[in-house]
């Protein structure tokens, strides 16, 4: 159980958790830095006092209870479907690979990829905006065609590790995989 | 803790990549057991996979060749090649000395290899060890490398039994495309049902363990509703067909009749709703997933259906409000007509300050205001029988909401066909003008359209011909402005009657084809549609191999929606929007809702 501190592409401070359970079985936990509660705060206030303001024009109580329904219903669909608290990429050699992005109200979803669909795990670059940024990926292959990939997965998504992050991840799971080749 | 126990009791376990394990170094606590007593694992190996699937444990004392009797009864019955893939022990105490007893039973049921897991009490991590047999003689082989590893995976049976994987596959295309051991798996289990049926109860030679060894689940109601379901289907059945030989007589197969059923809404809903009946109430049972699935998304559709239209007539007929809504009708249907004769009247003096062609305008005012009266003499015609009809037709919504919303789609169809006549005619006249200009046009310069080649050719027209067309043209010319006009109010307003018409076929299609079964299924019990698994590392003592426990990764609602979607008679529109505005500036007449079933325009 390995924890280490990395940053991620904006300059956000991950880390990266690697659990070993057996020779052919690991697996890398990327957790991002958790919801702030100075942000919250800001955007709750900004909101409120927008409302107040338009309240005061026009002096119509439904313009208050419409601001609270809308900040507690964009609370709750953040924290369900957008803020990613952390990833997990589980590797286990002869049988596949599987991606979990945790969210920050608990919900898991989930996803295996068998090892006979799996051509290799590489890191890509990519031109995004004014920078280069390199991401962790699983390139798929129909198993009746073993030389064309035929997709593309890339991997921790929301974190956005930073190269050194990657090189890790990326060096275990190619031990791995030259086992059970 | 008998929670616990309870949901452990139906977890079994699924051998995966055998080669003798390395030890691994945790010692961590172990989260499910399997606490059958000693026996032999039955099972099946995965073709072209290094793995096996273990469905049950026979217990001692058994008799060998009954075990293989009842082996061979349960593969020609499932078709699944059931074998005995080893032995299982937990030794309680008293019961040392099983490592010989199980070398003897390897050479009783020969095998390629011969799997021992064994437990011991007070650990809760499973040892295995693989057993090759080369010939006759058995070696144990360990390789000293440490190269090969031995997964242990636990999964629920019943869930994995009852579950389907997705995207659906026929059985009959497993030879084309290589199956993924996991779709493998799950067939393996699905089809061994009857190998679940011997329970500890039963006085039999075996003794079997499984996730049903404690009884049999049924359920009374799910069984009474299956017997009662077949004389129900049979009869309904036979009402069926007596409406298909009453809707097979002659007369309605004259043109007039089959042009006019194909327009209304109301006739192509039952028609629908006929064809699913027969497939729901067919007393064959449904053979695979889909079909099943497809049969109960219809049944469930149209019971909920059925309600709203019995809630809706509930409404209408409790305050007599179908009276009040009658008394309505003719007034709306007057003042609607009052409106249009203003409109007309605008059209004939100086719409928007425009100035119209006074004599065309005259005469189109005056031909249209005769045919708006003529509307309305028929609509007072009518007015008496008008409750009592829409008292009876109000009835029909107890056939379905669907019903009750083409029927409205068919009065507002009916009550505005002056409005979609107005639209024709002055479609017609522009299109004739717009062609007529074009020719004209073409004549101007010189030129002619090619009928042969599709094309347009330079022509040396006579003198006369000239000044005709010339003429013809001017005239054609000043009066596009007053025609154009007509055209354009009156399209206007088939639009908005489309529209509306629009918005009730599309809840009407929304209701046929929402599969709510499935949304149902996929809500209450979501193992049964799975899009793949989920594995989750069991903390484990060193020693042992690595221990998984398989959970079914259930379908996103999205993807049920798209699987499983009754298909329709859609309603869609047949143009995109190019082709259609091209076709108002031209003049065509639109069709926006086209059936697909329709074949000719």
């Amino acid at each position: 159980m390995a924890e280490e501190e990395f940053t991620d592409i904006n300059g956000n401070s991950i880390s990266l958790d690697c659990q070993t359970h057996s020779d052919f079985c690991r697996e890398f936990t990327v957790t991002s830095p958790k919801l702030s509660l100075r942000k919250v705060m800001v955007y709750t206030c900004f909101v409120w006092l927008f409302a107040y303001a338009v309240f005061f024009f026009t002096e119509n109580t439904a313009v208050l209870s419409s601001a609270i329904i809308l900040t507690l219903a964009g609370m709750m669909i953040h924290i369900h479907f957008v803020k990613v608290d952390h990833e997990t990429l589980l590797i286990i050699g002869s049988l596949g690979v599987q991606l979990s992005s945790s969210y920050a109200s608990g919900r898991e979803s989930t996803i295996f990829i068998e090892m006979n669909k799996l051509k290799d795990i590489v890191i890509n670059e990519a031109v995004y905006m004014h920078s280069i940024i390199y991401y962790l990926c699983i390139l798929i292959k129909d198993p009746a065609d073993p030389e064309t990939v035929t997709s593309v997965v890339p991997l921790f998504q929301s974190s956005n590790p930073r190269l050194n992050c990657l090189v890790q991840v990326y060096r275990s799971c190619q031990e791995i995989l030259a086992q059970s080749r | 803790m008998p929670a616990l126990v309870n949901a452990h009791r139906r977890v079994n376990l699924l051998v995966v990549g055998y080669r003798i394990r390395a030890t691994s170094q945790k010692s961590l606590p172990f989260k499910c057991c399997n606490t059958a007593d000693s026996g032999l694992l039955v099972g099946r190996w995965i073709p072209g996979h290094n793995s096996a699937v273990v469905l049950a444990v026979i217990h001692y004392p058994f008799i060998p060749g009954q075990v293989k009797k009842y082996l061979s009864e349960l593969q020609s019955q499932t078709q699944v090649d059931l074998t005995v893939l080893g032995s299982w022990s937990m030794p309680k105490e008293g019961q040392e000395g099983m490592d010989s007893f199980l070398k003897d039973l390897s050479t009783i049921f020969p095998q390629k290899c011969w799997l021992q897991l064994s437990r011991e009490i007070g650990k809760r991590g499973f040892t295995c060890q693989v057993v090759q047999n080369n010939g006759r003689l058995l070696q144990e082989r360990e390789q000293k490398n440490g190269d090969d590893k031995i997964i242990l995976i636990h999964y629920d049976q019943r869930k994995v039994m009852l579950s389907q994987l997705h995207p659906v596959q026929d059985v009959g295309q497993k030879s084309d495309v290589e199956a993924s051991e996991l779709r493998l798996v799950f067939q393996t289990v699905a089809q061994s049902q009857p190998l679940f049926f011997l329970d500890k109860y039963d006085d039999g030679p075996l003794k079997l363990s499984h996730w049903q060894s404690e009884g049999r689940e049924a359920s009374i109601i799910a069984e009474l509703l299956k017997q009662a379901s077949v004389p129900v289907c049979i009869f309904l059945t036979w009402l069926l067909s007596l409406w298909h030989w009453l809707c097979s007589f002659r007369i309605l197969h004259l043109p007039p009749v089959l042009f006019i059923s194909s327009k209304l809404s109301t006739c192509v809903q039952s028609v629908y709703r006929a064809v699913h009946f027969r497939t729901v109430f067919s007393p064959k049972k449904a053979a695979t997933h889909v079909e099943f699935m497809r049969k109960a998304n219809i049944f469930v559709s149209f019971l909920v259906d059925i309600a709203l239209g019995l809630l809706l007539i509930s409404w209408l007929y409790r305050e007599n409000r179908i009276s009040k809504l009658a008394d309505t009708l003719v007034p709306v249907a007057d003042r609607v007509a009052k409106e249009l004769q203003e409109l007309l009247e605008w059209l004939m003096g100086a719409p928007a300050g425009l100035k119209m062609n006074r004599a065309l305008d005259q005469v189109l005012g005056r031909f249209f205001l005769y045919h708006i009266h003529l509307w309305i003499s028929y609509i007072h015609l009518m007015s008496p029988f008008i409750e009592r009809i829409l008292w009876y037709v109000g009835l029909s919504a107890c056939l379905g909401l669907t019903f009750a919303l083409s029927v409205l789609s068919d009065i507002v169809a009916l009550l505005t066909f002056h409005i979609y006549c107005f639209y024709v005619y002055g479609a017609r006249l522009y299109c004739l003008t717009i062609y007529g200009l074009s020719s004209l046009w073409r004549l101007f310069r010189g030129k002619k359209w090619n009928v042969l080649r599709q094309r347009v050719d330079s022509c040396s027209y006579d003198l006369d011909q000239l000044f005709i067309g010339t003429l013809l043209f001017t005239i054609l010319l000043f009066l596009l402005p007053t025609t154009a006009l007509y055209y354009l109010v009156f399209t206007l307003l088939r639009l908005v009657v489309v529209l509306f018409q629009g918005v009730i076929h599309l809840s009407v299609d929304f209701i046929n084809s929402f599969p709510l079964f499935a949304i149902g299924l996929r809500i209450c019990r979501p193992y049964r549609l799975a899009e793949g698994v989920k594995f989750n590392v069991l903390c484990q003592e060193p020693g042992t191999p690595l221990h998984l426990m398989m959970e079914i990764n259930p379908l996103k609602c999205s993807s049920v929606l798209q699987c499983y979607r009754t298909p329709t008679y859609s309603c869609y529109p047949k143009d995109s929007w190019a082709g259609l505005c091209k076709k108002l500036f031209v003049g065509e007449l639109i069709y926006p809702w086209k059936q697909k079933t329709d074949k000719t325009d």
